[in-house]
């Protein structure tokens, strides 16, 4: 075994990107992919896991289409995928505002928010398709706000110089998902879809290279049923909960895209994830998940921290030449505003250095004093009275009269199965949408793209892309006896009893903590060489422990929710220790992730562009993972260093 | 190849038991308690502004309770307006009990089991589901008492039919005050039925929005304790002798 | 702080459940209601009993998973608030609280607080949508939608199909929960066409379900999370009766 814990493996062949002017790809590549004869789609039965907006939106899409389409969820409502939980908008180029936007400003503004690690046609194929989102969205009856006109409104987000979002107040996701949620719906009435909710899968089967199905646990019953098909699409969403402490549902997880990864599937860019500045510190060790705060708070609260360490007096006590107002000092152009990465890493530095406030040091005040004092309490009611309400129910504290606490959190996963430009991910037959794939954000999501990219996939790119696969269809019929299909029910098996057979005496969720705080270690905002070698250590020795001593209650016929986490977290340990090794290789600083190593003589990050141009695709290895590189290439928008000095 | 494989959707299937009856839905039977409801009330107030007659005295009262009888002569024959209103009140009741009884089962089932804990009632009529069932039965039993003692005189010491000023004065005799009683503990039951029963009714049918929706609670809450103040005016003053 | 919970425990839909007592100590005041019961799980396993099953996701209010009925009230004392989001410092040193778990005959007990909601799935089945095949939808721009339309359109859609409702509704009725998504659609001019069969096929679906009918007693309305109004059973009376009749 190397001492880098990797072996490099044969470049990624092909991308699948057609060649020609950027503008021209997509409508090439509809031209070019095959059809498949209306008649013939209901013949074809594709298997969609996930209802979140790249689910909802896929299964429903491809119902309409006429294929017979079956849906799974593990939650009890194909309504509550995490989706729902996004608060602030979806952009789209359509330029209302009059105020310079256009196809190739998005494009171009998102490649640059990813700090040039993702595919410039894929970024593209998104801006072009953002606008036919919106126009879907209102069609299907998304309360979008509105304009006394009664035209769509839109805001600027995430620092954009444009208004290019469009939002449905705090719920942008939620109206979202409703909408695909019910043009789900209208189709399992018309017959077209099947869905499973509160159904898990499991394992992938391959049979003879291709993806032909997947092993469901029906978590009701426990049951595990086997579902056949001739393509299988995962919208299974982001792993952030590798971290425990998130901003994710506490249902959220890798085991979908996991399973396959291990079954082949490449896993692109796994430490790309994504670090939201403004959210509620933690409290205690009882502590679940993380509450995100909405970034626009950003826009009056100034942030700050008392310059003496370990200075415990209330807030209002410290008097101003005794507080540190880092963001503004360090960032004098953008001040509060900077983007989420660097809001969220000046965080973790000030609090590293002991100036952290509330329980255990971690949290940064986020002050409305003289926002009240200039605008009036009134008005700063009128725009976030939500917010504080949310603050003062969850902290007990009142932020009106006292600075929020504010901290950094896990927030959203750029890394995922590696895709090429149909979504297909390297082995034939499996698609991946949404979060779950690594295609579009590069090293860093910028705010409101990420409900964008979940649409894009569902509604629009892959029901023209699959079709070239499925259009050598159908393939040949299999029965539940078949050997993959067996031995893939043998591996659920195994593993189902094998957790409820351990003589353990430690908790799921305490295993899941302490991997969380491992990762957030040394594998969150900031990383070095020392950190992730060390983390990788830790992570083995844990998982040993873990099979050692898991205990797990119950048994396998029934609602089980510890079954259900036990191999949920077992999958995170893979995954934790695979994003340590991807953190370790990538030794220059990208996005929301600082290395150490690589940082300017004012200490800001890094990129090196020479070295780490690609897109890290990592193929599973019994005793070490293999690295794919794909060359990411830059023909429209040039590489630069950014700068919010 | 078939056409139909041509279109873009299947149709939705139908979701719908068939044959469906909008009316046999629980929004169709309440709408028929509703109108029935509302029917009552009105036949209610008359009734009430038709007591008031006793203020004038004997001979007044019993020349308003013969017009009623007369109502209509001679081109309509005897009665002709009663027999109306008797039909359609017991139309109505009909209505608003089978309605009642079709809801209540459906109810029980879509709510077989109890809370452990039960909690203090909320909402903008809290207290509806007690009031309405078990007002309602109180009202339904005193119907049949007061129709054994004021129409048919069953229980009246007056018998004579034309005297309905006499009936009251009897009925409502200081001797008999567990009469008054009763009948003043109906209406209470009455007018708590009508202050949620009103604007429940409106509810059903013309669906207000919120601002009209308070405005129908306010309404509903005059209606009920005009209707309760114009009946009890007549047995308080009959039994304190104001009216002799 | 120390707390006294009874709490109803069932193996499974068919059998016998109960409230169980349990006593749990050490639980801080800043932990959600959720983080309370996680903890009481971890003692459970610890002791090897079988933790108590509920259902949650997002723990931030928005999924509507969470679904108890705490001292006989949904989601708890707090107004507009889901059960994730109600912290334990509404409760003080010695509380005893009773959870159970949402009681309705449309929504069957899976397992200790979990209950089966498909019946709501069944309701946006039967006509809750507005037909818009991907591909079909004309320019957003070409139906200006007036503001007030659009804002009471979001305030209905806001509902998060917790249950809250059905829970607290002593007819078992699901009257919000279907008024909400007829109201959000009909106030869009998109949801016009479809307006009279979604109201028939919603109710129809409803009844079917084993749901009650609506007293206007309004509690509903005071148990929801969203605070969504009795002005959505009214919109849909209305939109029923107008379709009922035009059926007729």
């Amino acid at each position: 075994m190397s001492t880098d814990f990797y072996r490099e493996g044969a470049p990624v062949a092909d991308a699948k990107a057609p060649e020609g002017p950027i503008s021209e790809r997509w409508e090439q590549r509809r031209f070019s992919g095959r059809l498949v004869n209306p008649a013939n789609r209901r013949k074809l039965r594709v298997i969609v896991v996930g209802t979140g907006l790249a689910g909802a939106s896929a299964a429903a899409t491809l119902g309409e289409l006429g294929y017979r389409v079956a849906n799974y969820c593990f939650q009890d409502s194909a309504r509550r995928a995490h989706s729902i939980a996004a608060q602030g908008g979806i952009n789209a180029a359509k330029n209302y505002r009059n105020d310079g936007d256009s196809v190739h400003r998005l494009f171009y503004d998102t490649v640059k928010g990813g700090d040039f690690r993702s595919r410039e046609s894929n970024v593209h194929r998104l801006a072009e398709i953002s606008t036919e989102i919106i126009d879907q969205c209102v069609a299907q009856g998304v309360p979008f706000a509105r304009e006394y006109g009664g035209l769509l409104d839109n805001r600027s987000f995430g620092g954009a110089q444009v208004s290019r979002t469009f939002y449905a107040r705090g719920q942008t996701g939620q109206q979202l998902l409703l909408g695909a949620y019910q043009a789900l719906q209208r189709q399992v009435a018309a017959g077209t879809v099947d869905l499973h909710t509160r159904h898990e899968m499991l394992e992938l089967v391959i049979v003879e290279g291709k993806a032909r199905g997947i092993i469901v646990r029906d978590l009701v019953t426990g049951e595990i049923s086997t579902e056949l098909a001739d393509a299988v699409v995962l919208a299974t969403g982001g792993y952030g909960n590798v971290f425990f402490l998130s901003t994710n549902a506490k249902g959220c997880n890798v085991t979908a895209s996991w399973r396959a990864h291990r079954k082949g599937a490449y896993f692109a860019n796994p430490c790309y994830t994504q670090i939201h500045p403004t959210c509620i510190p933690q409290s205690g060790d009882h502590q679940s998940k993380l509450t995100l705060m909405s970034e626009s708070l950003r826009n009056d609260g100034r942030v700050w921290v008392p310059k003496a360490r370990g200075d415990d007096r209330h807030p209002a006590d410290i008097p101003e030449s005794e507080r540190d107002y880092y963001l503004e000092r360090r960032y004098p152009a953008f001040g509060n505003l900077v983007p989420r990465d660097i809001a969220s890493r000046a965080a973790k530095v000030v609090c590293d250095e002991g100036h952290g406030v509330g329980p255990g040091g971690l949290g940064v005040y986020l002050d409305f004093a003289d926002a009240i004092k200039r605008l009036g309490k009134k008005a700063v009611e009128a725009k976030y009275g939500n917010l504080f309400d949310m603050y003062d129910r969850i902290t007990g504290e009142n932020p009106y009269e006292r600075p929020m606490r504010i901290y950094p959190a896990v927030h959203y996963t750029m890394g995922g199965l590696w895709v090429d430009y149909d979504l297909s991910s390297n082995i034939p037959g499996l698609f991946v949408t949404g979060e779950a794939n690594f295609s579009d954000h590069g090293a860093n999501r910028l705010g409101a793209s990420a409900l964008m990219q979940g649409l894009s996939d569902g509604y629009f790119v892959l029901p023209n892309t699959i079709s070239d696969y499925l259009a050598d269809g159908p393939f040949e019929a299999l029965s539940e006896d078949h050997e993959a299909v067996v031995a893939a029910r043998k591996e659920v098996d195994d593993r189902i009893a094998f957790f409820l057979g351990n003589d353990g005496d430690r908790t799921v969720d305490s295993f899941h903590r302490e991997l969380g705080k491992i990762m957030w270690e040394y594998c969150g905002m900031e990383r070095s060489d020392e950190g992730l070698r060390k983390a990788i250590g830790l992570i083995r020795d844990l998982k040993d422990e873990f099979y050692k001593r898991v205990k797990v209650t119950g048994k396998a016929e029934e609602l089980n929710q510890q079954l259900e986490k036990a191999g949920r977290v077992a999958d995170f340990f893979e995954l934790g220790e695979l994003m340590c090794i991807d953190a370790l290789h990538r030794t220059e600083s990208c996005g929301g992730h600082f290395r150490a190593e690589s940082q300017t003589e004012e200490g800001e990050a890094k990129r090196d562009d020479e070295h780490f141009s690609y897109v890290a695709a990592w193929e599973f290895g019994v005793d070490e993972p293999v690295l794919h590189k794909e060359a990411l290439e830059f023909e429209y928008v040039h590489p630069t260093q950014r700068s919010y000095k | 190849m078939s056409t139909d494989l041509q279109s873009r959707t299947a149709a939705p299937k139908a979701a719908r038991p068939a044959p469906w009856k909008p009316w046999r839905s629980n929004i169709g039977l309440k709408i028929a308690m509703a109108v029935s409801g509302v029917l009552m009330v009105l036949f209610i107030i008359a009734h009430m502004a038709g007591n008031l007659h006793v203020f004038e005295g004997r001979e007044e009262m019993n020349a308003y309770a013969a017009g009623l009888r007369s109502f209509g002569a001679p081109l309509l024959p005897h009665e002709s307006l009663l027999w109306v209103m008797r039909i359609g009140l017991v139309a109505s009741i009909a209505v608003h009990i089978g309605a009642l009884i079709a809801l209540s089962r459906r109810a029980h089932h879509a709510r077989p089991v109890r809370y452990a804990h039960r909690h203090k009632a909320k909402g903008e009529s809290p207290n509806a589901y007690g009031i309405m069932r078990f007002g309602g039965i109180v009202i339904f039993l005193f119907v049949i008492w007061h129709l054994l003692d004021l129409t048919w005189r069953t229980v009246n010491p007056v018998k004579d039919a034309h005297d309905a000023y006499g009936a009251v004065m009897a009925t409502f005799d200081p001797d008999r005050w567990p009469v008054t009683v009763f009948y003043l503990l109906a209406l209470t039951a009455l007018g708590l039925h009508l202050r949620h029963g009103i604007w429940s009714a409106v509810q059903t049918i013309a669906g207000p929005n919120t601002k009209w929706r308070k405005r129908t609670q306010a309404i509903a809450l005059a209606v009920a304790v005009l209707i309760v103040a114009g009946f009890a005016i007549v047995p308080l003053a009959v039994t304190f002798g104001v009216v002799s | 702080m120390k707390l006294s919970l009874r709490i109803w425990r069932q193996p499974d839909a068919d059998t016998k459940g109960q409230m169980v007592p349990y006593e749990i100590e050490g639980v801080s005041e800043d932990a959600s209601f959720l983080e309370m019961l996680d903890v009481l799980n971890e003692h459970l396993i610890a002791e090897g009993k079988d933790p108590v099953a509920f259902d949650h996701d997002c723990r931030e209010g928005i999924c509507g998973a969470c679904s108890l009925v705490i001292d006989g009230q949904p989601h708890g004392p707090q107004a507009a608030t889901t059960t994730c989001q109600l912290h334990m410092r509404r409760y003080k040193d010695g509380d005893s609280i009773d959870i159970e778990p949402w009681r309705a005959g449309a929504f069957p007990v899976i397992k200790d607080l979990v209950v089966d909601r498909s019946a709501f799935d069944r309701i946006i089945q039967a006509g809750g949508y507005i037909s818009a095949p991907t591909g079909t939808a004309p320019e957003a721009h070409s139906v200006p939608i007036p503001k007030q339309d659009a804002d009471a359109a979001f305030n209905a859609a806001a509902c998060i199909g917790c249950g809250a409702c059905v829970a607290a509704c002593p007819n078992g009725s699901g009257m919000l929960f279907m008024g909400a998504k007829v109201s959000h659609l009909s106030l869009m001019p998109q949801g016009q066409p479809e307006r009279r069969t979604r109201v028939l096929g919603m109710v129809a679906e409803h009844d079917a379900s084993g749901f009650g009918g609506c007293t206007n007693q309004g509690e509903c309305a005071a148990a929801c999370p969203k605070e969504i109004g009795l002005d959505v059973i009214g919109k849909l009376n209305r939109d029923f009766r107008k379709a009922a009749v035009r059926a007729a």
